[in-house]
C-alpha cells in the first residue's frame, strides 16, 4: 500500500487506468481469446470518439434532451436536521429518464455502439434497471436488444422485466449458477463471443475487462461533474464526504472520480452487507472478500478457499453481484475511499426514513447509501457537507418493500 | 523431452494424427474420473485435457456448464483434481495431461505453489482460458520454471500479429478455437479452419491442435487433415450428462464409461483409416 503511494508521488490519482486498463494490481484484461480483438476495437473506438467533438455534442445533447440532465442537487433540509450533523446534498439520479443513473452509460455505450455499425445489443441486468435503460436507448434507435437476467432476479424484478419486454427487448431468463447478475454476466458473455461480428455489448456497471471499467466511470462522471459545479453555487465550497453504494461501483465511481484529486473530499463506498457480514450471507467483496478475477478483470471477489465464487445475498438485486469495479478495489488498497456495508435491515430502515422525511423514495440499492449517510453524518459538524448518490428510485422495489413489511395487494 | 514433446514427435513418425478428449473432472461424481480417464487411453487417446470445474465458466456452452456444476456438488476442487493425476499416474507415465480450466482457481492457490505442485503430480500442460499472453508476465514464467507447457488459443478472431505474439510465449501445442463462440457450438467450417490453419502454421512449427465444434468421426477425420490433434469435449460430455442420473452412481459411470470410450474407439479407427 505504502509504497503504490510512492509510486504515485507525482502521478494524479485520476490518470489511471494505466494504457493496459490496470488500476495497479487490479482491473487488466482476462478473456477467452476471441474477445481480445473485438475489446481492442472498443478501446479504439472509446479513446477516439471521446476526444470527437461531434461525438462529445450528441452525448451532451441526448444527456440534456433526452435524459433530462443536469439532475438536481438538493438538499434534504429536513432529514439533515433530523439527523443533527452535516448538510445532507442528493443527488437525484433517480429523476433520470427511466429512473436510475443507469441511462448515463446506456445512451454513451449506445452512442459508439451505432458508430462502429454494431446493429444487435445485449446486456446483463440484477434489478432490471441497465436492462431497461439498455432496452430504452435500443428502442430509440430501433436497435435489437437482447437482455441476460438471472431467473431469481426475473422473479424479484417482475415489473422491470414486463418493462423492457414493453420497450420492445427480448429478455432471457439464465438458469445456470446462482441464477442472479453474475450469471447473467456469464451468459452475456458467452452470447458476445458467439455474436461478435454485428453485436455491441453494454456492460451495465463499472466492471468487466477493460476498456469497460474506465468507459463506463468516463459515462457516468457528468455525476460528479455536475455534482461539483453544483455545490460550488449552493454552498459555495467543496463537500466534505461523498457517499454512494457499490453494487459493481458505476454510481460510485461517477460521483467519485471528478473528486479523486481532491485529498480534502473523503469518500464512502456503501456494500450490501446482507443479512449480516458475519453471516456470510452478504454482497459486500471490498469489505469482506478477498482479490481474484472474474468477469474478465482482477477485483475483490466473494470466493471461497478454491477459488470458487460464491452466492451473494441482498435485498437489492442490483447489489447481489459478487465482485466490484476494478478502480474500487484500488481506491481501497491506496486508502482513498473508504467501503462499508449496511444491512437489509438498515437499508430498509433507509428507504423508509427517506420516503417520510423528505417524500423522496428511494430504489433498494440507493436505500444503503441512506443507511450509511444516517450513521455518518451525526458525526459531523454542522457546516460540513455530504453529498450522496441517490442512484434511483423506489417504485421498481416496492413489491419487494411490502413484502418485507407483510403486505400483500 | 516433456511428455507433449515425445507424443507429438511419436505421431508424426508414425503419421497419425492426436486424438485428444476433454473432460471435466470430478463430472458426474469423483468416483468416476480415474477409471475414465484409464478408459479413455484403453480407446485411443492420445492425450487427456482435463477441466477443473469452475463456478463461471464463461467461455463454455451449456453441455460442459453443466458438467463444472455436477463435479461442484461435489466441491469437486483443483486440488482434488491434482490429486486424481497423481493416481493416474502410478500406472501410467506416458500419456500427456493438459488441465484446462480458468484462472481464478489458480491465482487463489497461487501461480508458483500451482505450478509446482501440477507439476509434482504429473500435469504436463495448462490451458487457462481467461488469461492471455498480455496478462501472463508472472503465471508462464512459473509454469515453465517447473516445466509445465502453457497452453493457449488461438481464435478466428486472432490477428497474424497476436498469433506471432501468442506462439512466442506457448510451448506443447496450439489449441486453435475452430468457431466463434463458447463450447459445443455446432457449425465447424472445416475450409475455414484449413486456410486459418495455414496462417498458424507460417507463425510456428509447435503441433496445432482444433478443438470447439467435433462432434462425431466425421468432423474428427475432416479436421484432422489439417491439424495435428483433434480435440472433442462437449461431444463427450453429452454422454455424460445423458446417464448422470442412472439409478445408481455405479450404474450410471459404468455406462458413462462404455459409451465415452465407444465413441473414441470410432473416432481413433476413422483417424487412423
Ligand atoms: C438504482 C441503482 N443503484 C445502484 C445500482 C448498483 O450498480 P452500480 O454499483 O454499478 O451503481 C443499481 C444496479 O442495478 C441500481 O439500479
Amino acid at each position: 500500500m505504502t509504497m503504490q503511494k510512492q509510486d504515485q508521488v507525482d502521478k494524479k490519482l485520476s490518470d489511471m487506468p494505466d494504457e493496459t486498463g490496470h488500476f495497479g494490481q487490479y482491473g487488466g484484461i482476462f478473456v477467452p481469446e476471441t474477445l481480445m480483438e473485438p475489446l481492442k476495437e472498443l478501446k479504439e473506438a472509446y479513446i477516439h470518439y471521446f476526444q470527437e467533438p461531434d461525438f462529445l455534442a450528441e452525448l451532451d445533447s441526448d444527456l440534456a434532451n433526452y435524459v433530462g440532465r443536469p439532475s438536481p442537487l438538493y438538499y434534504a433540509e429536513r432529514w439533515s436536521l433530523e439527523l443533527g450533523g452535516a448538510k445532507i446534498y442528493l443527488k437525484r439520479e433517480d429523476l433520470n429518464h427511466t429512473g436510475a443513473h443507469k441511462v448515463n452509460n446506456t445512451i454513451g455505450q449506445m452512442l459508439l455502439a451505432k458508430r462502429m455499425g454494431k446493429t444487435r445489443i445485449i446486456a446483463e441486468t440484477g434489478a432490471g434497471q441497465h436492462g431497461v435503460a439498455t432496452a430504452t436507448v435500443a428502442a430509440r434507435l430501433g436497435l435489437e436488444c437482447v437482455v441476460y437476467m438471472g431467473a431469481e432476479d426475473i422473479q424479484r424484478q417482475a415489473l422491470n422485466v414486463y418493462r423492457m419486454k414493453l420497450l420492445g427487448a427480448r429478455v432471457v431468463s439464465v438458469g445456470s449458477g446462482s441464477r442472479t447478475l453474475k450469471d447473467a454476466l456469464n451468459e452475456a458473455m458467452r452470447d458476445w463471443v458467439t455474436n461478435i461480428d454485428n453485436t455491441f455489448y453494454i456492460i451495465g456497471t463499472a466492471a468487466g475487462p477493460h476498456p469497460y471499467p474506465a468507459m463506463v466511470r468516463d459515462f457516468q462522471a457528468i455525476i460528479g461533474r455536475e455534482a461539483k459545479q453544483q455545490i460550488m453555487v449552493h454552498e459555495g465550497r467543496m463537500p466534505d464526504a461523498l457517499v454512494a453504494c457499490i453494487g459493481g461501483g458505476s454510481n460510485a465511481i461517477g460521483l467519485f472520480y471528478p473528486f479523486v484529486d481532491d485529498m480534502d473530499v473523503s469518500m464512502y463506498g456503501v456494500e450490501a452487507a446482507g443479512h449480516g457480514l458475519e453471516t456470510g450471507e452478504h454482497a459486500a467483496p471490498l469489505c469482506a472478500g478477498k482479490p481474484g478475477v472474474l468477469h474478465g478483470n482482477r477485483t475483490y471477489l466473494m470466493e471461497d478457499r478454491h477459488g470458487q465464487i460464491i452466492p451473494t445475498h441482498s435485498v437489492s438485486a442490483g447489489l447481489d453481484y459478487p465482485g466490484v469495479g476494478p478502480e474500487h478495489s484500488w481506491l481501497k488498497d491506496i486508502g482513498r475511499a473508504n467501503y462499508v456495508a449496511v444491512s437489509d435491515e438498515e437499508a430498509l430502515k433507509g428507504f423508509h426514513d427517506l420516503t417520510l422525511t423528505e417524500g423522496i423514495m428511494p430504489a433498494l440499492e440507493s436505500s444503503h447509501a441512506i443507511a450509511y449517510v444516517t450513521k455518518l453524518a451525526p458525526t459531523m459538524d454542522k457546516e460540513q457537507i455530504i453529498i450522496m448518490n441517490l442512484s434511483g428510485r423506489g417504485d421498481k422495489d416496492i413489491h419487494t418493500v411490502a413484502t418485507l413489511d407483510g403486505i400483500e395487494f | 523431452m516433456s511428455r507433449i514433446k515425445s507424443c507429438f514427435a511419436q505421431l508424426k513418425e508414425n503419421k497419425r494424427k492426436a486424438l485428444v478428449p476433454y473432460v471435466a473432472a470430478g463430472d458426474p461424481n469423483p468416483e468416476i474420473t480415474l477409471d475414465l480417464m484409464h478408459a479413455m487411453v484403453q480407446a485411443g487417446a492420445d492425450i487427456i485435457e482435463l477441466g477443473v470445474p469452475f463456478s463461471d465458466p464463461m467461455a463454455d456452452g451449456p453441455v460442459i456448464q453443466k458438467a463444472s456444476e455436477r463435479a461442484l456438488i461435489y466441491g469437486t476442487s483443483l486440488t482434488d483434481v491434482l490429486s486424481v493425476i497423481k493416481q493416474f499416474r502410478e500406472t501410467n507415465d506416458s500419456t500427456p495431461i493438459v488441465l484446462m480450466g480458468y484462472l481464478n482457481p489458480i491465482e487463489v492457490m497461487g501461480y508458483e505453489v500451482f505450478a509446482k505442485a501440477a507439476s509434482e503430480s504429473g500435469v504436463d500442460g495448462v490451458l487457462t482460458v481467461d488469461i492471455p499472453p498480455e496478462e501472463a508476465q508472472v503465471y508462464i514464467p512459473a509454469l515453465k520454471q517447473y516445466e509445465l507447457d502453457p497452453i493457449f488459443l488461438l481464435s478466428p478472431t486472432t490477428t497474424k500479429e497476436r498469433m506471432k505474439l501468442i506462439c512466442h510465449y506457448a510451448s506443447g501445442f496450439i489449441y486453435y478455437v475452430a468457431v466463434k463462440g463458447v463450447t459445443g457450438t455446432s457449425a465447424l467450417d472445416t475450409i475455414e479452419v484449413a486456410s486459418r490453419l495455414e496462417m498458424i502454421k507460417e507463425v510456428t512449427d509447435l503441433p496445432i491442435g482444433v478443438g470447439f465444434g467435433i462432434k462425431n468421426a466425421a468432423t474428427a477425420v475432416a479436421v484432422g487433415q489439417v491439424s495435428d490433434a483433434v480435440v472433442v469435449g462437449s461431444a463427450l460430455v453429452n454422454l455424460v450428462e445423458q446417464n448422470a442420473h442412472a439409478l445408481s452412481n455405479a450404474e450410471g459411470n459404468k455406462k458413462i464409461i462404455k459409451e465415452i470410450s465407444q465413441v473414441l474407439v470410432s473416432m481413433r479407427s476413422a483417424l487412423d483409416a
